[in-house]
Order: C-alpha cells, then sequence, then structure tokens
C-alpha cells in the first residue's frame, strides 16, 4: 500500500510543482506569479521528502519558502509602477523560446529515457552522516559558504543603499 | 515504480519552464523568480541522484545544501541590483535596459 | 726586352688611364694643367705598350690562330666560371694601337681646344676613362668581359656627350644616344646569357672550339638566334640602320669627343665585336647575309642624307654612320680584314676630319653652319690642308689611304653579290660627292662679312698634321706589309689589287668629286635649283627621311599609351581592390554590430540554443546513446 501512496504523492506533488512553475511565467500579475513560486517551492520540498532528504525538505522551506519568498515580494512592492495586472508581460521572443525550450526539453528526455541507470542497493544513510561529511569532508567550502553571505549581504546592502548619497 | 526518470523528468520540466522565463519575461525581477525554478530543477536533479546511485554517501545532498546557499545569496544581490536600477532609471522593464549596444 | 714585357703586362695598357681617371676625378678637378698632364703621359705610356705588344705580335708567333691568353678567375659560382684577361692577337695589336694612338693624339688635341673651359679637369678624366673602357674591350677574352667594357664605354660616350650639361640639346642627345644603344645592349645581353646557358661557357677560345661540332650535332636555329641578338649590340652601338639616330645628335658633344669616340673608336666596338665573334657568324651563312644587307643599305642610306645636310658635324656624322656601314658590309660578306683595314684608316682620317672641323669650329667661335663660312683656306691654312688630305683619302683616291681599304671591301663585295656591289658603289660616289661639297663650300670661294677666324694653337695642329700624315700613308703601309696575312678569319687572302674594280671605284670618286665642283665650287649648275628640281628627294634626305620623327611617333603611341593603360589599371584596378577591401571589411563591421542589441535575453536565447546544440552533440556521439538508439524504445 505504501507504494501507492508513494506513487500518488508523488504525482500530486508533481503536479503542484509544474503547474505552479507554469504559472510563475504565464501570468502577467506579478503577485501572483510570487505567490504560485512559493507554492511550487513547497511542491519540491514535498519531492524532498519522498527522496528520503528530510533535512533538506525542511531547508527548503525555511529558506526557500520563508526567506527567498519573502524578499521577491519585497522587491516586488518596491518597485512596481503601472497596474499590477500588468506588471509581468512577454516580450517577443516568447515563440523562440518555447521552441528552444521543447527542444531542450527533448534532448534531456532522450537522455533520461535511454541512460541505463545503475541503482544502487543501498539504503540511504541518516542525517548524522550528512552532519559528519559536511563538518569534516566538505568543512572548506562550508566555511567559504558562510563567508559567501557574508559578502552578499555586504554587498546587497551597499547596493541597495547606494554610494555617492550624500 | 517511481523510478530515477520520473524524479530527472520532472527537474527537466521545470528546467525548461524557468529558461522559458528568463528568456521571456520583461520584470526583472520575474526574471529572478525563474532563475529560481531552474535552480531548484537542479537540486532535484542532485537529491535524485544522490538517492538513486549514492545513498549511502550523501555527497548529493551536501552539494544541494551548498546550491540552495549560493541561491539566496545571489537572489539577495540580484533584488538589490533591481533596487539600484530602479532607483536610477525609475523602471524595471528588461527591454529598456539596453544602453550596452552598439 | 720591351715587347716581352708589353705583352706580358699586356692588362697595363687599360689600366693606366683608368688611374688617370680615379685620380683626376679624385684630387684634380680643378687643377687642369696636373690633369692634362697625368692624362696625357697615361696614354702615351699606354700607346708605348700598345707599340711594344705590336712589335711582340708581329714579330714573334702570335697569330689569329695561336693567340696569347692570359686569364685569372673572376667569377665562380653554382657552376657558372667566368675569367677576366687578356687575349691578344694581330688583331687585338692592331686595335690597341689604333685606339691608343687616336686617343693620344685628341688628347693632345684637346689641350688647345679645351683651353679655358670650366670642366677643363672633368674633361680629361673622362677621356682617359673612356680610353681605359676601350682598350679593356678591345683585349676581353670572353663575353662577359667584353660586355662590361660595352657597357663602361656606353656609359663614357653619355658622360661626354652631355658634356655641356647646361645645354638642353646635349642632355636630350647623351639620354638619346644612352637609351638607343641600351636597346642593342640588351640584346647583346641576351645573345650572351643563351650562350651561357646552352654551352656553360663565354669563352671565346672555348667557343670557337665547341661550336662547329654543336653545329654537326643540332643544327643552327639556335645559334641563329643566338647571334641575331648579339648582333643587336653592334647594331645599336656602330650606329647601323635602324638604330642609328642617336649618332647625329651625339655631335652635341665637344669636337675631340666626336673626334675620338663617334668616329675612330667606341662606334667601331660593334664592328669589332663581330669581328673577335666571327666563329660563330662565319658559320651561319643567313646571319652574314642580313649583316651584309643592313651595312650596305646603312652607308647609301647615311650617305643619302649627308648630301643635303648643312652642319658641319653633321655631315661627318652621317659619313661615320656611312663607313660604318661599309664596315658591316666588309663583315658580312666574310672579309674580315678587309673590314678591319678599312677600320684602321677610317679611325685615322674621320679624326683627321673631326679634328679639322672642330679647328674651323674653334676659330669661328661655335660656327658649324658651311654656307655661313667661305674661302677659309686662306685663313686656315693648315686646316685647309688636313682637310684636304682627309676628303681625298675618304673619297678613296689612290694612293691615300681610304683607296686602298675601300677597294679591298669593294673587291670582297663584287666576289660574293652584285647587288651589293652596286649599293657599295653608288655610295662611294655619294661619299665623294658630299665630302667634296663640304670642302668645296667651306675652303673655297668668297668669304662671308664678319668672319675672322684664327688658325688653331699649336697643340691643335700637331695632332692634326700627325693624324693626317697616317689618312695618307696608313693604307699604303698596310697592304705593303700584307694585313692580310694578319688580320685575318681563316686562310688569308692575298688579294692583290683588282685593277678593274680599283679604277672603278676611282673613276667613281673623282666623278663624285667633280660633281661637286661643279656645284659647289665653280657653280656651274646652281645647287638651290637642283634641290628644287629633286624637291621630294631633297625634302626626304635634308629631314633624315622622318625616322627621328618615326620613332617619335611610336614612342609616344605605344609607351605612353601602355603607361596610360597601366596607370588606369593600377588606379581603378589595384587602387579598386585594395579600397574596396577595406571598404567591405568596414562595411560588414558596421552591419555586424548591429548585433548588440544591448539586450540580455536576446544574448541568453543565442547562448541557450549554442549550448544545447554542443549538448545534442555530445550526446549524439556518445556511444551508449547510439547503441541506445539502435535497440529501439527503452
Amino acid at each position: 500500500m505504501s507504494e501507492y501512496i508513494y506513487t500518488a504523492s508523488f504525482y500530486v506533488f508533481a503536479a503542484m510543482v509544474i503547474i505552479s512553475a507554469l504559472g510563475v511565467v504565464r501570468k502577467t500579475n506579478i503577485m501572483h506569479a510570487a505567490l504560485l513560486l512559493v507554492l511550487c517551492f513547497i511542491g519540491v520540498s514535498g519531492l524532498y521528502v519522498l527522496l528520503e532528504a528530510d533535512y533538506l525538505a525542511a531547508v527548503q522551506l525555511l529558506v526557500y519558502g520563508g526567506a527567498v519568498a519573502i524578499i521577491i515580494i519585497l522587491s516586488i512592492m518596491l518597485t512596481h509602477r503601472r497596474r499590477m495586472e500588468e506588471t509581468s508581460l512577454a516580450n517577443n521572443r516568447a515563440r523562440a523560446a518555447a521552441l528552444l525550450g521543447l527542444l531542450f526539453m527533448a534532448l534531456l528526455a532522450l537522455v533520461i529515457f535511454y541512460t541505463p541507470w545503475n541503482y544502487s542497493p543501498a539504503e540511504p544513510s541518516q542525517l548524522t552522516v550528512l552532519a559528519n561529511v559536511l563538518l569534516t569532508g566538505y568543512v572548506l567550502p562550508f566555511e567559504i559558504g558562510a563567508v559567501l553571505l557574508l559578502a552578499a549581504m555586504i554587498g546587497a546592502v551597499l547596493l541597495a543603499k547606494g554610494v555617492d548619497e550624500e | 515504480m517511481i523510478g530515477l526518470e520520473h524524479f530527472l523528468f520532472v527537474a527537466a520540466v521545470l528546467f525548461v519552464i524557468g529558461l522559458y522565463g528568463v528568456l521571456t519575461k520583461r520584470n526583472v525581477t520575474a526574471i529572478l523568480m525563474s532563475m529560481e525554478l531552474m535552480l531548484n530543477a537542479v537540486n532535484i536533479n542532485l537529491i535524485a541522484f544522490s538517492r538513486f546511485i549514492t545513498p549511502e554517501s550523501m555527497t548529493g545532498q551536501v552539494f544541494a545544501i551548498f546550491t540552495i546557499t549560493i541561491a539566496a545569496a545571489e537572489l539577495a544581490v540580484g533584488l538589490a541590483l533591481v533596487f539600484r536600477i530602479y532607483h536610477d532609471r525609475n523602471t524595471v522593464d528588461a527591454e529598456q535596459l539596453n544602453r550596452m549596444r552598439w | 726586352m720591351f715587347s716581352q714585357y708589353a705583352v706580358q703586362h699586356a692588362w697595363l695598357i687599360p689600366l693606366l688611364p683608368f688611374v688617370a681617371f680615379v685620380v683626376i676625378g679624385f684630387f684634380l678637378r680643378r687643377c687642369p694643367r696636373p690633369a692634362a698632364g697625368l692624362a696625357i703621359g697615361m696614354s702615351l705610356a699606354s700607346f708605348l705598350l700598345a707599340l711594344g705588344v705590336g712589335y711582340g705580335v708581329f714579330a714573334g708567333s702570335i697569330t689569329v690562330d695561336q693567340p696569347w691568353i692570359q686569364k685569372i678567375p673572376w667569377l665562380d659560382i653554382a657552376g657558372i666560371f667566368v675569367s677576366m684577361g687578356v687575349y691578344l692577337d694581330p688583331l687585338t695589336a692592331m686595335m690597341l694601337m689604333v685606339v691608343s694612338l687616336v686617343s693620344l693624339l685628341v688628347q693632345i688635341y684637346s689641350i688647345g681646344y679645351m683651353a679655358g673651359d670650366e670642366g677643363f679637369a672633368r674633361f680629361f678624366a673622362f677621356l682617359s676613362l673612356f680610353a681605359a673602357s676601350m682598350l679593356g674591350l678591345v683585349i676581353a677574352v670572353n663575353f662577359v668581359q667584353l660586355y662590361v667594357f660595352w657597357e663602361l664605354v656606353g656609359l663614357c660616350s653619355y658622360l661626354l656627350i652631355g658634356f655641356y650639361f647646361d645645354r638642353i640639346s646635349a642632355r636630350e642627345a647623351a639620354k638619346k644616344a644612352f637609351m638607343t644603344t641600351r636597346i642593342g645592349d640588351f640584346g647583346l645581353l641576351l645573345g650572351i646569357l643563351l650562350l651561357q646557358v646552352v654551352f656553360g661557357t663565354v669563352d671565346f677560345q672555348q667557343l670557337a672550339g665547341i661550336l662547329p661540332l654543336y653545329i654537326q650535332g643540332s643544327g643552327i636555329g639556335l645559334l641563329t638566334v643566338a647571334a641575331l641578338l648579339i648582333f643587336m649590340g653592334p647594331l645599336s652601338k656602330s650606329g647601323q640602320f635602324p638604330l642609328h639616330v642617336w649618332l647625329p645628335d651625339a655631335m652635341e658633344g665637344p669636337t675631340p669627343v666626336s673626334a675620338l669616340i663617334h668616329a675612330a673608336t667606341m662606334v667601331v666596338a660593334g664592328v669589332y665585336l663581330v669581328a673577335r665573334v666571327f666563329f660563330l657568324f662565319s658559320l651561319l651563312p643567313n646571319v652574314m647575309e642580313i649583316i651584309a644587307w643592313i651595312g650596305a643599305f646603312t652607308a647609301c642610306f647615311a650617305a643619302l642624307v649627308a648630301v643635303s645636310q648643312t652642319d658641319t658635324k653633321r655631315i661627318l656624322a652621317y659619313s661615320t654612320i656611312s663607313q660604318l656601314g661599309y664596315m658591316m658590309l666588309a663583315l658580312g660578306v666574310g672579309s674580315v680584314t678587309a673590314s678591319m683595314f678599312h677600320l684602321m684608316t677610317h679611325a685615322f682620317f674621320k679624326a683627321a676630319l673631326f679634328l679639322g672641323a672642330g679647328a674651323i669650329m674653334h676659330g669661328l667661335h661655335g660656327q658649324t653652319d658651311i654656307f655661313a663660312m667661305g674661302g677659309l683656306r686662306r685663313r686656315l691654312p693648315v686646316t685647309f690642308a688636313v682637310m684636304t688630305i682627309g676628303v681625298l683619302a675618304i673619297s678613296g683616291i689612290p694612293p691615300f689611304a681610304g683607296f686602298f681599304s675601300k677597294d679591298e671591301i669593294l673587291a670582297a663585295t663584287a666576289h660574293v653579290s652584285g647587288p651589293l656591289y652596286g649599293m657599295a658603289v653608288l655610295t662611294a660616289l655619294l661619299t665623294a660627292f658630299y665630302m667634296g661639297r663640304l670642302l668645296f663650300v667651306a675652303f673655297f670661294g668668297r668669304e662671308k662679312q664678319g668672319n675672322m677666324p684664327h688658325e688653331a694653337g699649336p697643340a691643335m695642329c700637331f695632332s692634326m698634321i700627325v693624324l693626317s700624315v697616317l689618312a695618307v700613308v696608313s693604307g699604303a703601309a698596310g697592304y705593303m706589309a700584307h694585313f692580310g696575312e694578319w688580320v685575318r678569319f681563316g686562310p688569308a687572302l692575298h688579294e692583290d689589287l683588282n685593277l678593274g674594280i680599283a679604277s672603278f671605284s676611282t673613276f667613281m670618286s673623282v666623278l663624285g668629286l667633280g660633281a661637286a665642283w661643279l656645284l659647289y665650287g665653280r657653280r656651274s649648275v646652281s645647287p638651290d635649283q637642283l634641290a628644287l628640281k629633286l624637291g621630294f628627294f631633297y625634302t626626304l634626305s635634308y629631314n633624315k627621311f622622318f625616322i627621328d620623327e618615326f620613332y617619335g611617333w611610336l614612342n609616344r603611341t605605344f609607351v605612353y599609351g601602355t603607361g596610360k593603360i597601366l596607370y588606369w589599371l593600377d588606379i581603378k584596378g589595384v587602387d579598386g581592390l585594395v579600397n574596396g577591401l577595406a571598404w567591405s571589411v568596414g562595411h560588414l563591421g558596421d552591419e555586424l554590430r548591429r548585433i548588440q542589441t544591448g539586450q540580455l535575453q536576446q544574448y541568453g536565447v543565442v547562448i541557450f540554443t549554442a549550448i544545447m546544440l554542443i549538448a545534442a552533440w555530445v550526446v549524439f556521439s556518445s556511444p551508449i546513446f547510439v547503441a541506445a538508439l539502435q535497440r529501439g524504445a527503452y
């Protein structure tokens, strides 16, 4: 039975992700697009759960669904000018981009479905293994990631504030 | 029943949708939102591979953590830029940001 | 003894005048007297050495069949071996003596003639250089050495014709001389190169041995081409028709130059070349015939022009052309002896005539129109005597020199061809006529008002007298010393005087002189009336048959025409190509820059298309996928 639940949940989350993504790119009302983006993130988080990456699912919800979404809405609020319905129009490359997308899609599908994947029979590890790896094997990128965040913070503040004022 | 290909396919579709958004939307914030979609697709890919091909070493998940980190940082800086542009040019229309042309 | 020394050191003969040239040129430009002294000293030394060589040759065992040769290697590159050296045989010895003697006498004459001229030292420098070049040419052992000195001689001619360089006519004449002879030189060079390529050598002695065998093997075609090319040199240098046009204009140079270069020595370089290379020409009867006809035609043609000219030096110039024609004719009919004999006697009497003309000009302050002169025999007795001897010599009156040499030529021609003999005799008649005309108009009759001529100075007289003495005796002397045994090609011809030909030619000469006397001496018949009657022919003759005008037309039409075409091609074609290339690059840049729209999403589309294509390429070249596709759907 868990098999069926698993399958059903997969399709539900998959549908959530894809449909909300389509909404993000197609809606001309940017507020709606932002909210649909949040929905997409939630869906992705669900997919992570199905992939037994529980820690990451949580992180996804916190960071993306929380911080990223808020920041995007902040930016929308501070920059919109016209009527809300016209804030996110499409340019005249829509057809070319769609074609491009479909071609790439076909290519990816080809690769995905024709590669003979070798599934590994092992069981996924516990979270402690992740923590271990992160703080021993990959400690350098970890620390640098911290520095990166600091830099991004400073940079964002500086940029938003402006240098030549006063 | 649900195998690796399913997850990869979902990720691929998500990626292509994000790509479409990046190339098509006129609002710079919308472009950034589409880029987030692409990054999420990549994350799904990584975690799927980690789960099905190398489950014991969790390499994909580690990578995904870093991706999230970087995506967040990049988004912050990108939106700061949007503020700047709005402040200077009074527009966030990508079509009108074409000064670096011939 | 001295002649042994002279023969061994024959290379000094050209070297000494060359040293004079260098010294005068570098150091003595402002010192006329030392310059003249050095030049004459060196010329005298050369002449004495030449006499030594002459004695050594004629007393010793050096003959045309056994020449005395001394060589040093000069060029040895990549299979080409050329030497420089000395080639002595009776022909060379005769030329050395004649050239050095006339050169010496002309230099002595120039002390008087060029006195007071600003370029006095320069003149002697050039004369010395010329002497060195001509003497070097004469002793050449191979074509290359000959060509080197040939060009040097041409250079000296240019320098000396244009000596009065502040006169436009002199400059133009110098250029004309150089360019006309250049045409001939080009043919000569091609011929030499042809011989080098085919035979691997340009040495006279070696070629003389190789050629007869070659003809047996491969026939005469190639050699005919080479011979005709080589003959182009003498054609221009020795004033044969149609490249004779430079010689009359060369009279722009000072008279000593005309005497030395354009009468006695340089112009005969071409004749000498044919004689020296006779081993080639004598094997080719067709070429010989061409040479003979060209010679005869030139002789006749020039004589026809000379009869109507009024400028002293022009008359003498055309006379020189005519006599050179005689020499070529003699070579063409096979008689090296007759040609060289006439070369020798002509050098003496023509130089005498030119120096006499110079004396007249010097005395009348530059006057050359014979109709502005008259009755000069009373005022210029020495000059008159010299000119009379010269005229008699050139007309072929016995026992003067010209009689013997001209007679040899006529005899040789009569043996070979009737028409040629006829032309030669006609020329002799005309020669006597126009020379007599010159003499009678200038020296007889009434003196013109305003002419106050003074006789020439001692230096000038000395040379003139020596030359006129030679003009008297050299013919008989040569005949009696059996010139034909020494200077010859092939077996010696024992030509005794053919009384028939001799008397007929003498008769013709006397006839010519008599006609001149009647028209110009006694004025029994009016020459002007005669000119009117002959109308058209007179015009042709006076205008030199319009050859110069024809060449000018050719030049304007073809040379300038070609130039204009090529200029157009350059401007439109080449420049157009280059400019067009530059324009198209700029234009392309202009168009291509529109790709930079500044719109990032545009760039994104392009970039992503590229990425996709690369990805597709990678995927489809991967063996897994090729195999998978073949297996069918998963």
